[in-house]
């Protein structure tokens, strides 16, 4: 378990060291959600009935953005090939890589939704809850990409078909992601919602690493 | 045959997928000959199957 | 005792049964596809809400029906490869694949005429034609996979793994779009039931296109057959040639 930890910690210091990859994901949810004001009309009850909707799609697309990185990175150096054959088993690296990249992108961007629901007239009531969704519903965006991401490894535009491939897998946490939003803004309170958010997100955290490392093992022959 | 006021969506229907199919026969079909002459082209060059000979 | 999947593992063996098995299925189909279309329009009555537009479910439920059972079908193979490694599994895979998204497509399409009618409009995100439109999205992503990587075996294998999660994921995936159906709709789930009158030519047309599929799938599976002896020959000849080159041609 110390080379577990050991890796999320070198995967983290590596992030921190290149800085740009947090940046460009946050600058992307921000151009993406001001951008859609700017195509729908500053009607602001129209916007705030969309806002959780425009937040979370935005929100999944600028994930995708740093999602390929993360095994391409150290594929390229042979470094992945050294933890294949390293003392921690390729589902506990897959693992430790989308753990990384939930905090390193997924945990920034659940933090930044709720600064850019105030761009679109997001009901204050939502605001905690928007944000517990997120951070409940981003492992699965990280996880279930870490997919995506083993099975695009080697391929050119490698971006465009993980994209491609994993935004279907992306719609259960998207529409649980966003009815918990909103049966929040009414009489409710935490619903039914957040909680099948919550357990698709442990799904994506079982079945994530096990497929991907399926992949990595088909990657590296 | 008389199909009502909405006839045309109901001809429309059993247009595009029987031209999808037929499309996709044809496909088969093509490729299946395709196939064929190239092995046949292979075999004139001298190129044999391991369990032909 | 030989499994019939053991028995067919062999390309050659599966190559004599597929020709002697094709031209019975291709009939079986066609005959039931005629059958099934002399239902559709002489045997069967309009329905007392559509009208006459019900006869378009004749073809689009088949259609439907087809474009899950070939993702099944897909997802087996999948399994055969990366668990048993039978040789065909992939075969049947990369055949299935185009085949899964085209009928997948003709769901798509007819549920989109069957509802203008009804609705009025050309596209209605209820929970079955939203559920039908992501299960093209995987067909595509299989398909887009595939095509991307040059390594065949790599692909199949990759393939593979995609088509297991997306089958996994499938159940989740249906289960959110008809909640999310349910939270901005009232029901609009049109003809849950199907008037015994219109049983028949409904389950016939099904038949006949299932039979259709399976042998356009033999089909496309003998060509993928083909298309592979043409490539090892071809690198056989490249790799005689090289050897051989010193000595003089035959």
């Amino acid at each position: 378990m110390k080379s577990f930890w050991a890796l999320i910690k070198r995967d983290l210091r590596l992030a921190v060291r290149e800085g740009g990859a947090i940046g460009t994901a946050l600058g992307f949810f921000l151009v993406v959600v001001s951008l859609m004001p700017l195509g729908l009309g500053p009607d602001l009850n129209l916007l705030a009935r969309i806002a959780a909707g425009v937040l979370w799609i935005a929100l999944l697309l600028a994930a995708l953005l740093s999602l390929n990185r993360i095994f391409e990175a150290d594929y390229e150096d042979g470094t992945l090939d050294v933890l294949a054959t390293g003392p921690l088993p390729l589902e506990l690296v897959s693992a430790a890589k989308a753990l990384a990249h939930w905090i390193t992108t997924g945990i920034p961007l659940a933090i930044m939704a709720p600064v850019l629901g105030i761009l679109l007239n997001l009901d204050l009531n939502s605001y905690p809850i928007l944000v517990a969704t997120t951070l409940i519903g981003t492992p699965a965006v990280s996880f279930l990409g870490a997919i995506g991401a083993a099975l695009t490894m080697k391929t050119r535009r490698g971006g465009l078909l993980l994209a491609v491939i994993v935004l279907p897998f992306y719609v259960p946490t998207l529409i649980f992601g966003i009815s918990a939003v909103s049966a929040a803004a009414g009489p409710g309170g935490l619903g039914a919602s957040f909680l099948i958010l919550a357990a698709v997100s442990l799904v994506a955290v079982v079945l994530g690493p096990v497929a991907a490392a399926a992949a990595l093992r088909i990657q590296l022959q | 045959m008389d199909m009502g006021p909405h006839a045309a969506f109901i001809w429309l229907s059993y247009a595009v997928v029987t031209v999808t199919v037929i499309g996709l026969i044809l496909w088969l079909l093509a490729d299946g000959w395709k196939q064929r002459a190239e092995l046949a082209a292979l075999e004139r060059q001298g190129v044999k199957r391991r369990s032909s000979h | 005792m030989q499994t019939l999947t053991q028995r067919l593992a062999n390309p050659t063996r599966f190559m004599e049964l597929s020709a002697r098995v094709l031209p019975w299925v291709t009939a079986a189909s066609a005959i039931l596809l005629v059958y099934g279309l002399y239902l559709a329009f002489l045997d069967s009555p309009p329905d007392y809400q559509q009208g006459e537009t019900v006869r378009i479910m004749y073809i689009h439920v088949p259609c439907a029906w087809l474009s899950m059972m070939i993702y099944g079908l897909i997802a087996l193979s999948s399994f055969g490869l990366l668990v048993f490694r039978h040789p065909l599994a992939d075969v049947s895979a990369k055949a299935a694949a185009p085949l899964g998204a085209a009928f997948t497509f003709l769901a798509l399409v007819t549920g989109s005429l069957w509802g203008k009618p009804m609705w009025g409009t050309y596209w209605v995100w209820d929970a079955r034609l939203t559920s039908v439109l992501l299960l093209f999205f995987l067909y595509l992503g299989l398909i887009a996979l595939r095509s991307a990587l040059e390594d065949e075996g790599a692909a199949a294998k990759l393939t593979a793994v995609l088509a297991l999660v997306g089958v996994t994921l499938l159940p989740i995936i249906k289960f959110s779009v008809n909640w999310w159906n349910t939270l901005h709709q009232p029901s609009t789930d049109f003809t849950s039931t199907v008037d015994p009158s219109m049983r028949l030519p409904l389950l016939v047309m099904a038949l006949a296109f299932t039979l259709m599929f399976f042998a356009m799938h033999l089909k496309a599976m003998r060509n993928e057959i083909l298309r592979r002896r043409v490539k090892a020959l071809r690198t056989q000849a490249v790799m005689g040639r090289d050897r051989l080159a010193p000595q003089a041609a035959e």
